[in-house]
């Protein structure tokens, strides 16, 4: 029953994401845009290292705030969140369509930004380490859909929601942001240097668990009413 | 209700207090190679301690809200978490001036307790903006204490995560708030803490107290205004006291 009505919405919010196209196609020019900021910023032609893995984790959160606060702006524009809400479902089933709908952009976002990123700004060859990336870059977009879900219901029904928006999400992302920065790190060396990978892998699973099993608990009570 | 055992707890709070200020000056040890400054720790790491437990007590308050859905519970999370970020500011500038004085830089990012800090004090610095863009009481209770919740569990994973990136770089942290501490020095510090942690609680008893007398009040004048004047001068003697005695 929940699941099916997370499927009907998240099945609508893809629709209109592929008609409408206000969150992927501008969370990638925004990516690209940052990018070609920081060649700028730090005078940089190719970067490697930690500056290469900071550089591409805080424009891939940058680009997630993008997406979070543009989450629930068909429900809020239209007043459509009142049928959602007297429909007989269970919130947890909009949580979930929504942090499915966050995880499916940040996978096409990645899709363009990791080449883009490629070509533009990084030294070493990124192909060599892929597979451990892959690995880094699905955990952390778990994290990022399971808190921008949360965050984006908490902040939908405020006034000051632009603002809300970045200052929750930001820092709530701190930790993924130190364990996929740490964990890209040794992978875009011009050296590639031993890696803990494992310990970070290990504790990006254990964030994941965390914050969707409690957005899933406790997300009943926003959207009340 | 709220006012009750306050003069206790008060004098209570201050005798440990000052004990614990005395057992900083004149009990506990010099250290070696810091000096006096050293002293600071006595301040900074009980502040820091008792304001991450005040948060995480502010979620726990939290979710007896959502429980009971009762304003009572709502308020004691907000005050809690609203001192805990006074606390927090404590601990922020209180491990700054100990940083300069020790490393000579006001602000180290290898000091794991102070980074984490920061990135709490950060995310709790929204609970008022969120809390008071939200006009409907009963929505705003809810909202802040699914934010509290939240905060509260990203407390404990936040220190996690900062520890593990920092531990195998600067390993003296771990000797330094933890277990190798001289006997003297950890009584010293043992007091110090349940001072600061008398003194929290005191100070969140003292802020319900007031703000529980302010609503009756303002319920009162709501009372009156609607034109419930009564016949004697006030209803009834109020059934427990309320304020500070």
């Amino acid at each position: 029953m929940t699941f099916a009505a997370a499927r009907a919405i998240l099945r609508k919010d893809l629709a209109i994401e592929l008609r409408t196209r206000q969150s992927v196609p501008a969370m990638a020019l925004f990516s690209v845009t940052v990018f070609v900021l920081f060649h700028f910023g730090l005078d940089r032609n190719e970067i490697d290292g930690s500056l290469a893995s900071g550089v591409l984790w805080v424009t891939l959160l940058l680009a997630t705030v993008l997406a979070v606060s543009r989450l629930f702006a068909a429900e809020r524009e239209d007043g459509a969140l009142d049928g959602v809400l007297l429909a007989p479902i269970d919130r947890t089933a909009v949580y979930l369509a929504k942090a499915s709908a966050l995880f499916l952009y940040l996978v096409l976002l990645e899709l363009i930004a990791l080449p883009a990123f490629a070509i533009l700004l990084l030294g070493p060859d990124l192909t060599q380490a892929l597979p451990e990336l892959l690995a880094i870059v699905a955990l952390a977009d778990i994290g990022l859909a399971g808190v921008g879900a949360l965050v984006a219901g908490l902040a939908a029904e405020t006034r000051l929601r632009e603002v809300l928006v970045p200052l929750l999400l930001l820092p709530l992302l701190v930790p993924v942001l130190i364990a996929s920065a740490k964990a890209t790190k040794p992978l875009l060396m011009l050296n590639p240097a031993a890696t803990d990978l494992g310990k970070w892998l290990g504790f990006m699973a254990l964030y994941d668990m965390v914050f969707v099993l409690l957005a899933v608990a406790v997300f009943d009570f926003l959207l009340e009413d | 209700m709220y006012g009750k055992g306050l003069r206790a707890l008060s004098i209570a709070t201050a005798v440990v207090l000052t004990g614990a200020t005395a057992l900083i000056f004149f009990y506990a040890p010099l250290e070696a190679d810091q000096g006096i400054i050293q002293k600071i720790f006595y301040v900074h790491v009980p502040l820091a301690i008792v304001a991450l437990f005040g948060f995480v007590g502010g979620g726990i308050l939290a979710i007896k809200q959502l429980r009971t859905r009762s304003r009572e519970w709502d308020m004691r999370s907000y005050v809690a978490i609203h001192l805990s970020l006074v606390f927090a500011v404590g601990a922020l500038i209180t491990g700054s001036i100990w940083a300069k004085a020790s490393w000579g830089h006001w602000w180290v990012w290898d000091e794991p307790v102070l980074v984490s800090f920061l990135i709490v004090f950060l995310l709790y610095c929204c609970y008022q903006p969120l809390r008071f863009s939200i006009e409907d009481p009963e929505k705003q209770a809810r909202y802040a204490s699914v934010f509290a919740i939240a905060a509260g569990a990203f407390v404990p994973i936040n220190f996690m995560a900062v520890r593990l990136a920092t531990a195998h770089i600067h390993p003296r942290v771990l000797s330094k708030t933890g277990g190798s501490l001289p006997g003297e020095m950890r009584l010293t510090f043992l007091v110090s803490l349940l001072g600061v942690g008398l003194l929290f609680l005191t100070l969140w008893k003292v802020e319900l107290t007031a703000k529980n007398a302010s609503m009756k009040l303002k319920k009162l004048r709501q009372r009156l205004e609607a034109g419930e004047a009564p016949a004697t001068p006030l209803p009834e003697p109020a059934p427990e006291p309320v304020g500070t005695p």
